[in-house]
Order: C-alpha cells, then structure tokens, then sequence
C-alpha cells in the first residue's frame, strides 16, 4: 500500500520543488533587468548609431551635402594618416603611464609597509593625489609646477643653473606621463600595499632564519607573492587609462604626440564637425578596444575567479 | 646601526611623501595668495593670507556649478544603487544563469571609449533639446558607472554567507524581506563604498560634461577646464577655484580609505 502511496507525494514535491526555482529563477531575472536595459539603451543604441552615423555624409558644416557614403568615410579614416600616430600615442601615454605609477607605487608600498612614526598620515597624504579632480590635477600641474615663467619645477631648474624649460610646449608627452603617473601611483600604492600585508609572517620570518636579506627575501619571497597584485594593478590602470582625455585637452591640446585616440575623436566630432567621418572614427576605435578587451578581460576573469565563487 | 638605518629610512619616506604631496600644498597655498604673490618668482612660503581668490569664484559664478555638480553627482549615484545592487544580488545569490555572460557584457561597456558613443548621444539629446540638461547628464553618468557598479556590489555580495540567506528563506522571508531586511544590511558598507566611487567620478567627470553642457547645466570639471583660455593673472583664483572643486573627494576619500581600495579593485583586494 505505502509504496503505491510514496510515488506520487515524491512527484508532487519536485513538482512543487520545480515550480518554486522556476519562480526564484523568474524574480533573479526581473531583478537583473532594469539595469540590464538600462545600460544597453544608454551605450548599445547609441554605438548602434554610430555605426549607421558612419557611413553617411554627414557634416554640420555643410548641411546640404547630406547623403549616403558608404564605405567612403572608412576610406578617408584610413587614408588621413592620423590614425596610426594616435594608436601609438594612446599605447604609449598609457604603457609609460603604468610603469612608472606601478613602479614608484612598488616603491611606497614596501616604504610604508614599515611601522614608522606618522605612518597613517604619510598614506593619507600620499593617496590625495589620486582624489584630485583631472581637471584640476592638469591645470594645477600645467600652471603652478610647470610654466616657463611662473612653474616650481622651472625656479628649482634655474636655482640648479640650468635654463628653464617649457614642459608642455616642448616636451608633451613627458608633461601628460608626469601628471598621470603622479595620479596614479597612490592608486598602485594601495592595490600593492594590500599585497604586502597579505603577505604571512612567518613566510618571512623563515626567510629571515634562513639567513636571507631584505635584497633576497624581497626577490625571491615578496615578489612572486606580490604578482597576482601587479597583474590587478596594471590591468586596472591600463582600463583606466585607455581613455585618458582631460589632461591631454588641458594640457596639450593632442599637440606633440600626445593625440590619444579619445582626443582625436573629440576633435574631428567636435571642432571638425564631420558627423560620418567621426563616426567611422569611432566605430574603428571600438573594434580596436574590443580586441584589446577581449585579452584583458580573459586576464580580469582569471584574475577575479569569477566562476568559483559560488 | 639598525636604529639608525630605520631613522633614515623613514626620513627617506618622509621626504618622498612630502613630495608627491608638495603640488597639492601648491595649490592649497596659492589659493590664499593674491594674483602678484601666487606669480611670484621664486614662490613665496611665508605671505599674508588673503581671501580675494575665493571672493572671486562668485563673481565667476562659480557656486551655480558646483550646485550642478552636486545635483548630477547625486542623482547618479542614487539611480546606480537603485538599480546595481538588484542586479548584482541577481549575479551573485541568486540563481540566474549566464552569470559571466552578463558580467562579461557589464565590465564590456567600460571598456569602450565613451568618445564613440558622445556623438550619437550629443546628436540625440539635441534633437530632445536636453543639451545643457543636468538631469539629462545625471543619466549619463549613471550608464558610465552602473558597470563598474554591478561589479563592485559583486564582490561585495559574495561574502554574504549563503546559510544567512538559506535561513531565512526556510523561514519564508519573500524575495524583498530577503533583500531588504536580510542582506542589504550585512552589505551596508558595500554599498556605501560603491556609492563614495560613483560620486567621486561623476564628481570628476570632464569629457561629457565639457560636451553635454554649456551654461545652465555646466559642471565645475568644464568650468575649471576654462581657465586655460584665460588671460592675464588667474593662477589664485584658479587654485581657489581648484581647492574647493577638489575638497569633497579629498574629505571622502581621506575618511574611506580603505573601502575606496577595495571598491576599486573590484574586490581583487581585501
């Protein structure tokens, strides 16, 4: 008898059972939604725009002339020449910016891991940089520390004998990497200085009875231990900077190998009023992202361990 | 010996840190300087404060931007919580499937330029007549940050302990209970970290607000950034200007230290 009863109660409950992670299933779905809508209405639709923007003749400045173009705004993109320097110019301002902000960050991270006296005020006052608006970082440098005339740095290089120099006119990009890198490295400090303290001490301390100095210990115990942190540093920094704009508007003007990629486009959409073949700009730079993205967001998944959490 | 050495040392980071703060103090100085003391050569340490800069930033029109800072910056940070924390309560406790497919396409739309969706958008707000529209720019900042959003509040939730939330849908907590009263609170500093960031870089902000915005709506990034057309002695009253545009990051950031870290890092970082 039991056993003609036990079947169907067993069907009942993983029919009810189905039911309700049929009903979680829906609630997680329609929690996920409006962000998800909300994000692909603000960033997919528009890039769906450009990507029509760009193969029309389009320019504010010449509003007759509208039209179907194409594959010709493609073609003049190519042909321009401005393309490729302004590839090289975001690889580099981005490449240097990152070395040396993780490089000098690698260096105040192992200082501050000390205990010494001020030691919470020192980082307090080391992260501010990283607070400062762009904005006003670029102005702050472009004005007060490295003006011909008027610049800090130009008065210590004349106490010191040598001639003035004018930073942004005649050295660019050196002016751009300065400011990034000195925003950016309280940035790194703090991803590595986590690192540091992460770091066991007993690992060290059996370095230390093994006879191993600060040279050693640091290269072959701290190092290894702190790549995981590296890699998350330069990884963010590199996201980070990629679309680096208000220093190089502020500073530069994209003059002297400086015109990243973000500027560029700005400049042809915005002073050059060439609707389509912005556009072509953009759709060009967005394929070129993705393919950047694709190898670093493999690198950010492994990174982050996104499966495994649950 | 080792006494000394470990004086040094510190003496050493004491000077490094003085100096990568030294631009900072620069500023902070020259702020309270006249427009002949901040051009000065070589700088001046030692001057008679004076508030003339700051008396300026009014006439500028200085205090209706910061309001349109505060207004989109707000208002930005609100519409993401509302609408990441769901999400990436979804993403991380609840079940949904193609997790990483859908943080794969979050973190996707970070990474492109924001230069090649600005044109469509421009063209589009303008055919709207929502150009120089400060609730039009909130909604932009808010699409810039829900991303990055979604993933920090994910990093966050994950370290809500499963058998929490277990319980309390054994208990017959429905889904808002679960979320509200169950593990929205474990969260709270999460969530408060995530909102700090998004403030901050919609604080920040210049590209969008240069290009979104002309009078009515302008931003104190756009404002600042305006100085470099400037003619004859502004460095005061642009460090002024600076040193007040800067000082609601800097206060936040100074008491949250540790929260800004691990929210930037997206939880890579404990």
């Amino acid at each position: 008898m039991s056993t003609s009863v036990a079947p169907p109660r067993a069907a009942v409950k993983s029919n009810s059972l189905a039911r309700e992670r049929r009903r979680e299933r829906l609630i997680a779905r329609a929690i996920l939604l409006p962000a998800l809508v909300f994000s692909l209405v603000m960033t997919q639709i528009p890039f769906l725009v450009t990507i029509v923007f760009s193969t029309l003749q389009w320019n504010l400045l010449k509003p007759k002339d509208f039209g179907f173009a194409g594959f010709d705004n493609y073609v003049s993109v190519f042909q321009s020449g401005d393309l490729l320097p302004s590839i090289i110019a975001t690889g580099l301002i981005t490449t240097l910016s990152v070395l040396f902000s993780v490089g000098l960050g690698l260096v105040f991270a192992v200082l501050l891991d000390r205990k010494f006296v001020g030691r919470s005020v020192a980082r307090t006052l080391l992260i501010t940089p990283f607070l400062i608006m762009p904005a006003a970082a670029a102005l702050l440098w472009k004005y007060s520390l490295l003006d011909t005339n008027i610049g800090v740095i130009n008065w210590a290089v004349s106490a010191l004998g040598f001639s003035p120099v004018s930073w942004s006119t005649d050295h660019p990009m050196m002016s751009v990497v300065i400011v990034l890198a000195w925003q950016y490295t309280p940035f790194m400090t703090l991803i590595l200085l986590a690192g540091l303290q992460s770091q066991g001490a007993d690992v060290l301390e059996a370095a230390a009875v093994d006879g191993a100095g600060f040279a050693k210990t640091f290269r072959w115990v701290t190092l290894p231990h702190l790549r995981h942190y590296i890699e998350i540093a330069v990884l963010l920094g590199s996201i980070m900077l990629l679309q680096i704009f208000d220093p190089i508007a502020i500073l530069t003007k994209g003059t002297g190998g400086t015109k990243t990629l973000a500027y560029l486009l700005y400049e042809r959409a915005f002073i050059g009023l060439n609707v389509g073949e912005a556009a072509a700009y953009g759709v060009i730079v967005v394929l070129l992202t993705i393919v950047v993205a694709t190898v670093a967001l493999r690198t950010l998944f492994s990174v982050f361990k996104v499966g495994g959490d649950r | 010996m080792r006494a000394t050495k470990s004086v040094l040392i510190t003496t050493l980071t004491w000077i490094l840190v003085l100096l990568f703060f030294f631009p900072i103090a620069v500023m902070f100085l020259n702020a309270f300087k006249t427009e002949n003391a901040a051009a000065s050569v070589p700088p001046s340490f030692l001057f008679e404060p004076t508030l003339d800069g700051f008396r300026q930033l009014g006439e500028r029109g200085m205090w209706g931007y910061l309001q349109n800072s505060i207004i989109s910056s707000v208002t930005s940070t609100a519409l993401v919580i509302v609408l990441a924390v769901p999400a990436a309560y979804a993403l991380s406790i609840r079940p949904v499937r193609k997790v990483q497919d859908t943080l794969f396409y979050f973190i996707s739309t970070r990474f492109m330029p924001l230069a090649a969706a600005i044109l469509p958008m421009y063209i589009i707000l303008k055919k709207l007549e929502l150009l120089d529209n400060i609730w039009a720019l909130s909604l932009v900042y808010t699409a810039m940050n829900l991303a990055i959003a979604v993933w920090m509040m994910r990093s966050f939730l994950a370290e809500v302990p499963i058998g929490v939330v277990e319980a309390a849908r054994i208990d017959g907590a429905g889904f808002r209970t679960e979320l509200l009263r169950v593990v929205l609170p474990l969260v709270l500093p999460g969530v408060a970290a995530v909102a700090l960031i998004c403030f901050i870089f919609s604080w920040n902000e210049y590209f969008m607000a240069l290009l979104l915005t002309a009078s009515d709506a302008r931003t104190t990034p756009p404002f600042l950034g305006s100085f470099v057309d400037g003619r004859g002695q502004f460095l005061a009253v642009l460090s002024a200007a600076s040193s007040v545009a800067v000082l609601p990051v800097i206060a936040a950031g100074w008491i949250a230290q540790k929260q800004l870290v691990r929210g930037l890092a997206m939880g890579a970082v404990k």
